[in-house]
């Protein structure tokens, strides 16, 4: 049992592997333990193949690890008793390609889908419903279509809101700019950090894109052959950009960008990330000379 | 979840069966399953179980794994094995109520039990040791003079390997959309029937929706690159018989000369004539060959 003041999730030293019975073995995940925190927001990185949505899976306890646990607000959540059910209420996953889960006639039916499971009465279930699809930025008009006839994006939007009415805690999202076009993706970044800010929910992003974490993100963990290998800060993990590039991960294009400034003698902060932080870091630099 | 079902289930492993030639397999996997049902003879069981051993051994399939395809058909080789010993005319040798086991029963049910286990394995060595896509090309090419009656054998074959194909990855899609429609707290388990049923519609629409979006891409991807059906169609790795193969159609070849000889001088057994009905309906296999 974890300290029980403690509000989030932890990771107990998951191990998992795949084809157990066969000859062709696969370690998927080797003794990963983090924790993220109420209100927290937290970026996973790694390559395709290096365990991320074997990881996310168990963080809401869809997958049981062969060793190791999970607990959510200090309780371990595979443990017999314990309600699976509520857990995903409040551990809100949103899959890899979501927009591929949606089945019901309306908009609006398949986002009271969520609600009405975690046992939400009908009000609550319309009102939160109501709220998700105003929050992810889908029109009125949308709210009577089939969610078949909406757009590739629009889709997305409707299976974020499906579960985002559910109103978790804690939000995950697997690869969730996949596909999306470079507005589309900025929107839903932007959406994100906005119910992370105002609503105090805690968010785990899991992307390939190093640009997205590193400007979203306050905390960044990188998994490569389904081990954890850096759990810091964007600066401090983007600062080892070159082991990240030996393992086919690359830093955020602004660090090569510094590197290489500083190494042509100019005085700059190499742990800008974003295009504008590298602005001011460059124009101050130019001021000093 | 669905991982577990095991469906095409070619177990990787280096060994001489697996570099057989497919056609090989095939062949060989049909003269067996024949000389199953040639004789009714302890000797010649001896000879097929003793075989059979051996060449489990030879394909380095773990005995576990290879068990593991008997699981479904356990229910079935039971409830023969159950029938064939109660239901038997014959030298009643104990009874109960309405049951009675004959001597003939007891015999026939062994032999019943032996000859599905068998079968069931020896058709398993093949698909063990055998990729999908080898199969199919083997059966195509089996079928390949059955073309002069316009039976399309190209066509046949490439509608196999695409419905073998697609079988793990609709698994994998099912057990994607589960999860996913999981997450957002659906429940298969508890409820009563009608309720089970209904709570599958979320996992059923999207997967149809899947099912015919990815038949569609494929459609696109084959006439994208000029798919136009089998003729004039080569292939990348052809079927292509090796020495080994030649040795082992010869072992084959021995192997059923030494089970017809078997069969027709040892006569240990007297043939039992008194098949029972019931199982010859149920288990149409098992039994109708005995005749």
């Amino acid at each position: 049992m974890a300290e029980s003041g403690f509000r989030g999730l932890i990771a107990d030293h998951l191990v998992y592997e795949y084809n157990k019975e066969s000859s062709q073995r696969l370690r998927a995940l080797d003794d990963v333990s983090f924790t993220i925190r109420q209100g927290e927001f937290v970026g996973l990185i790694g390559h395709t193949g290096s365990g991320k949505s074997t990881l996310v899976q168990m963080l809401n306890a869809l997958m049981k690890p062969d060793s190791g646990t999970v607990y959510y607000d200090g309780r371990d959540v595979f443990e017999k008793d314990y309600d699976r059910k509520a857990l995903r209420g409040k551990v809100g996953e949103v899959f890899q390609y979501p927009e591929h889960q949606l089945f019901a006639d309306t908009v609006f039916e398949e986002v009271c889908f969520g609600p009405r499971n975690m046992g939400m009465d009908r009000k609550q279930t319309e009102l939160s419903a109501y709220a998700a699809i105003k929050k992810v930025g889908l029109p009125d008009e949308c709210f009577d279509q089939s969610p078949f006839d909406l757009s590739g994006g629009q889709r997305r939007r409707v299976a974020i809101a499906s579960v985002l009415a559910m109103k978790p805690e804690l939000l995950i999202l697997d690869e969730p700019t996949a596909g999306l076009d470079p507005l589309g993706r900025l929107e839903l970044l932007d959406m994100i950090t906005e119910l992370n800010r105002d609503s105090a929910m805690s968010v785990l992003l899991v992307s390939h894109s190093m640009e997205d974490v590193a400007a979203y993100a306050s905390r960044i963990l990188v998994l490569d052959k389904g081990r954890l290998i850096y759990d810091d800060t964007p600066a401090e993990v983007f600062a080892h950009y070159e082991e990240l590039q030996k393992l086919g991960l690359a830093a955020p294009e602004m660090t090569y960008v510094m590197n290489g400034l500083k190494a042509a003698g100019m005085d700059v902060d190499t742990s800008a990330l974003t295009p504008d932080e590298a602005e001011e870091s460059i124009l101050r630099a130019l001021r000093l000379c | 979840m669905l991982r577990d079902i095991t469906l095409g289930q070619y177990y990787k492993a280096e060994s001489p069966i697996h570099r057989l030639d497919p056609r090989t397999k095939l062949a060989a996997t049909f003269a067996y399953l024949i000389s199953l049902f040639l004789f009714k003879n302890p000797f010649v069981y001896m000879i097929a179980g003793g075989v059979l051993v051996c060449v489990i051994i030879a394909s380095r399939v773990p005995v576990r794994y290879m068990l593991k395809g008997m699981k479904s058909v356990i229910f079935i080789l039971l409830f023969t094995m159950l029938m064939s010993l109660f239901f038997t005319k014959g030298t009643v040798i104990w009874s109960f109520w309405k049951l009675r086991i004959t001597k003939e029963g007891l015999s026939q049910s062994a032999y019943t039990g032996l000859r599905i286990t068998m079968l069931i394995l020896g058709s398993n060595i093949l698909t063990l040791t055998t990729t999908p896509t080898r199969l199919t090309n083997a059966l195509e090419r089996v079928m390949s003079p059955l073309k002069i009656f316009r039976v399309p054998a190209h066509e046949i074959a490439m509608m196999m390997s695409i419905a073998l194909r697609f079988i793990p990855i609709l698994l994998e899609e099912t057990d994607r959309i589960m999860k996913a429609q999981l997450a957002r707290g659906a429940d298969f388990e508890s409820g009563n029937l009608f309720k089970k049923v209904k709570s599958l519609i979320p996992v059923l629409i999207p997967l149809f929706v899947a099912a015919f979006r990815r038949a569609n891409d494929l459609a696109m991807a084959m006439e994208a690159r000029c798919y136009h059906g089998g003729k004039g169609r080569t292939q990348m790795k052809p079927l292509k018989y090796a020495r080994r193969d030649a040795a082992a159609y010869c072992l084959l070849i021995m192997y059923m000369a030494l089970m017809i000889v078997t069969g027709l001088t040892l006569k240990s057994t007297p043939k039992t004539e008194a098949l029972p009905a019931v199982s010859t309906n149920m288990i149409s296999v098992s039994s109708d060959t005995l005749r």
